[in-house]
């Protein structure tokens, strides 16, 4: 495994790389390695010593931090001056079975963001800048430190879920927030599917500015409905959100709230388990006739956040003809299921992400072909 | 004469005038407008030292026919300069003698508004205030509110990825746009992202927002829609010192009380706008307005502690809002800004962005820099974001004063990219700071860029001679 000290040192790597067309597999903190296509025999190249936060402005709402930084190394230094990632990024670890440290290089390269997405944005709305390496060897820099700038061709939004397949990220700068003054959740118990979500589209219509919006089945089931903000506001909105169903609630705080969404964020009630994990993004509308239709064809167990726009679904196998069924569930609707847990057969006999129409494939395929001509920068992660 | 260079234009294509112009009205019969007369109203945009009429303009009125506009240019090699409403303070709709303008004016349809999944779906015409009218009645707005929403077009807030007074809270276009439809250079309809969120691939929505018109045509927008606020309130901060204003902005920023808007205006400028609208402002050296939003409750709650945070810095005046009439008041003064400098002058609009932390000195700098330019500058923009609009004030009658202007504002932005900062926060490149990227980015950098242009326009037909430097980019140029 290479492990390069400076960007100056990775890109010398990468651009022998390039010139032998040794493919790398890259790697942060090791806890996403399962996600994707499987890796092809490759050697390893760690980001983990571009660690440290390089600039870090409070006022400025701002962090600039080296890509192999550890996540907890990150939201330690944020707590200290109580701010946060806003977009909650997801810790895999326990939906893989993965170890090691998550690190904020590979948060950004699979841009994937928690519950709090359908309010602040994810997790490209937040990265201001990046600096990475092309497949070639080319240090480039994207973007800035300020969170408006439009000089020039977005490349950070383009790094941001391109898996390190356009560059291999060396530095990321990051716009951060102030951790609200309060928050708690109101739990309706004992709704439908289609009741639960139907009150999580009207609490978004409304101006309360939901932080969080989920459904959970179960014997009781339980929509949640997450109130942030300062104490004025988070009983003004809680008082509010009461009033929109009869149905029975009650008010969650402090610790069990915390872990509650934890545990919506890093989707532990399909923890434990082999059986393959999709992460559907659908039109929320749509969310309960496209679960239920699944979860008859296939036997599949859903829950439900962002107001019904991400389904987490458990299947009790995962074949293309079974990725394919969902897809076609999906279709009609608009949106995309990915594979996030599978055996190594399974993520090799399907596609893990969603094929796209063949002139958007065309372009991603023509961009990796432009930053990473000799195909090594995880090759065929992302599509064959 | 101005300074902004442009290339020479291709002879050959403009000794095929007559062909090229009968091809198109073939191809899209009623769309094309040639007479000379009628296309020097496309001349130039919102940055009118610059003008040239283009050889024809096209303003189809379906989809389909700006896909055959598109064919037809892309099989005889013809640029094509996508145009909006021409609002653009960048240049970046002139157009060359050896293009064609491709309008969206006529692709002004709603086509769909969902308030169960919160979006709306619309051709790329229609202004940029006419979403919010097409949906404020139930109880919505769009976000991005730049001040020219009146007429700027959603083609153009794509294009250049705008923002507004808002953006504070709730960004700028690109985060408020889930899914285009776009014509690419070869005429083929692509569409990207949709009600869901997130792309499953690449995110090739968030390099085609911002990217000025250099990859495709953008024809159809999926926008967020987001439920009104209950109610919103200013308050309006003097200080004799603009580090104190600074430092009141970022404890503010800080605090984890979300204003919509933090806007700051300078001595010159707020004796201007007092001058003009009469607004009541102090005579300080800065002026900020800081509005929240939220219930009667909410709202007094957030200002009191924007209230305290301002009073421990000892402001000059310091003056919350009791009414709606004083709410309009307050934001009278910044809202004519634009229109009252215009009035005493003719001013030049500069955008760049800077740290927060950098606002004091970098403020003092164009200070000093207005004094060894010997030209004034007035300073008015959203601070809570460093997005600074330097005014810089000039006659344009009186010769070699536009280029001395030009100077000083590329000195302006050359000092937001060194604390920091970037070129431009909101209104783009364009030809008015394309020569200045490579202040800004390396080489390596901006190969990288033009490789992402290389995909989507190989032959480099669209919207030529804008964001790269012309040097930089002349071998794929050809
Ligand atoms: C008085 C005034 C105030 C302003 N205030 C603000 C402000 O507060 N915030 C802000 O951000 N901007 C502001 N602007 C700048 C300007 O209004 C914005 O840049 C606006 O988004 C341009 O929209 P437009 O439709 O006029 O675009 P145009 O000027 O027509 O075009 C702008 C760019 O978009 C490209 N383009 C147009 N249509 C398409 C298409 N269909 N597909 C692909 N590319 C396309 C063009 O080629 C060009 O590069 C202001 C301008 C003025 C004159």
């Amino acid at each position: 495994m290479d492990m390069p000290k400076t960007e100056a040192q990775l890109a010398a790597l990468i651009k022998q790389a390039h010139a032998d067309k040794t493919p790398l597999r890259i790697r942060g903190g090791g806890t996403r390695t399962d996600l994707g296509r499987p890796a092809q025999p490759a050697d390893v190249l760690s980001t983990q010593g571009l660690s440290g936060i390089t600039l870090y402005d409070p006022g400025a709402l701002t962090m600039i931090a080296q890509a192999g930084t550890s996540m907890a190394e990150i939201e330690t230094a944020l707590a200290a001056e109580n701010q946060m990632l806003a977009f909650e990024p997801i810790d895999y670890r326990g939906l893989l079975g993965s170890t090691g440290e998550p690190s904020i290089g590979g948060t950004v390269a699979t841009n994937i963001s928690g519950p709090r997405r359908m309010l602040v944005g994810a997790c490209r709305d937040f990265v201001m800048g990046v600096r990475f390496v092309t497949g070639e060897g080319d240090i480039v820099k994207s973007g800035g430190r300020v969170m408006k700038n439009v000089t020039g061709l977005d490349l950070s939004k383009l790094q941001c879920g391109a898996y390190g397949g356009l560059g291999v990220l060396t530095e990321v700068s990051m716009k951060v927030m102030p951790k609200p003054q309060a928050a708690m959740t109101l739990v309706f118990e004992g709704f439908t599917v289609e009741q639960g979500l139907a009150l999580l589209r009207k609490a978004l219509g409304t101006p309360f500015e939901l932080a969080g919006a989920a459904f959970l089945p179960g014997a009781t089931s339980r929509t949640c409905l997450r109130i942030e903000g300062l104490k004025t506001q988070v009983d003004y909105r809680t008082k509010n959100l009461t009033a929109l169903s009869s149905g029975l609630s009650k008010i969650v705080t402090g610790g069990e709230h915390d872990a509650l969404w934890k545990s919506i964020r890093d989707v532990v009630p399909f923890h434990g388990s082999n059986k393959p994990v999709w992460r559907l993004s659908v039109k929320p509308s749509a969310a309960a006739d496209i679960a239920a239709a699944l979860e008859t064809a296939l036997g599949a167990e859903a829950f439900f956040d962002w107001g019904g726009g991400l389904i987490w679904l458990q299947t009790p196998d995962a074949t293309a003809e079974i990725a394919q069924q969902i897809r076609a569930e999906i279709a009609p609707h608009g949106g995309y299921a990915t594979l996030i847990r599978g055996s190594v057969q399974q993520r090799a006999a399907l596609d893990v992400f969603q094929p796209q129409a063949p002139r958007l494939a065309k372009i991603s395929q023509q961009l990796r072909d432009q930053f990473d001509p000799a195909g090594v920068l995880n090759p065929s992660l992302m599509a064959a | 004469m101005s300074t902004i260079a442009m290339p020479v234009p291709d002879s050959d294509t403009l000794g095929r005038r007559d062909e090229i112009i009968d091809a198109l009205e073939a191809a899209v019969p009623g769309a094309v407008i040639s007479d000379p007369v009628e296309t020097r109203a496309y001349e130039c945009d919102a940055l009118t030292a610059y003008r040239c009429p283009p050889l024809a303009v096209v303003l189809p009125c379906k989809t389909e026919e700006v896909a055959a506009a598109m064919k037809v240019c892309f099989d005889l090699g013809v640029r094509v300069v996508p145009r909006g409403a021409g609002t653009s303070l960048a240049g970046g709709s002139l157009p060359t003698a050896d293009s064609i303008i491709l309008g969206t004016a006529r692709l002004t349809d709603v086509l769909e508004i969902d308030y169960d999944n919160r979006f709306i779906r619309v051709q790329t015409g229609v202004t940029n205030l006419s979403v919010t009218g097409a949906v404020e009645d139930d109880g919505f707005f769009y976000a991005p509110d730049p001040s020219s929403q009146l007429a700027c077009a959603i083609a153009g807030n794509i294009a250049m990825n705008s923002g507004g007074a808002h953006c504070l809270k709730y960004g700028v276009t690109t985060n408020n746009l889930i899914g285009v439809k776009i014509v690419m250079t070869d005429g083929e309809i692509v569409e990207v992202g949709g009600p869901h969120l997130d792309a499953s691939g690449l995110d090739i929505l968030g390099i085609i927002c911002g990217s000025e018109g250099q990859l495709g045509i953008v024809i159809e927008a999926t926008l967020k829609i987001l439920p009104k606020p209950e109610g919103a309130r200013p308050v309006l901060i003097g200080y004799d010192d603009a580090e104190v204003a600074g430092q009141c902005v970022a404890n503010i920023i800080k605090s984890g009380v979300l204003p919509v808007a933090i806007e700051y205006m300078d001595r010159p400028c707020i004796r201007v706008v007092e001058n003009f609208a009469k607004a009541g402002y102090p005579d300080c050296e800065a002026l900020l307005i800081v509005e929240v939003e939220g219930s009667e409750a909410e709202i007094a709650d957030q200002l009191t502690i924007i209230k305290d945070i301002a009073a421990a810095l000892n402001p000059v005046e310091l003056r919350e809002a009791q009414s709606a009439d004083e709410s309009a008041a307050i934001w009278k003064g910044r809202k004519s800004a634009f229109g009252a400098m215009g009035q005493i002058n003719d001013y030049m609009c500069l955008d760049g962005t800077v740290p927060l932390s950098e606002l004091p000195f970098t403020l003092k700098r164009i200070g000093e820099l207005s004094k060894e330019h010997e030209m004034d500058v007035a300073n008015v923009f959203h601070a809570g974001d460093g997005n600074m609009h330097p005014l810089i004030l000039f006659d344009a009658n009186q010769p070699g004063d536009l280029e001395r202007a030009e100077a000083f504002g590329a000195d302006i932005l050359k000092l937001c990219v060194q604390v920091g900062g970037c070129l431009t926060g909101e209104h783009g490149v364009g030809i008015e700071k394309r020569d200045l990227m490579t202040d800004q980015y390396s080489a390596e950098d901006l190969e990288a860029q033009m490789r992402v242009k290389d995909v989507f326009d190989p032959q480099w037909l669209l919207n030529p001679a804008k964001v790269f430097p012309l040097q930089v980019s002349a071998a794929r140029r050809g």
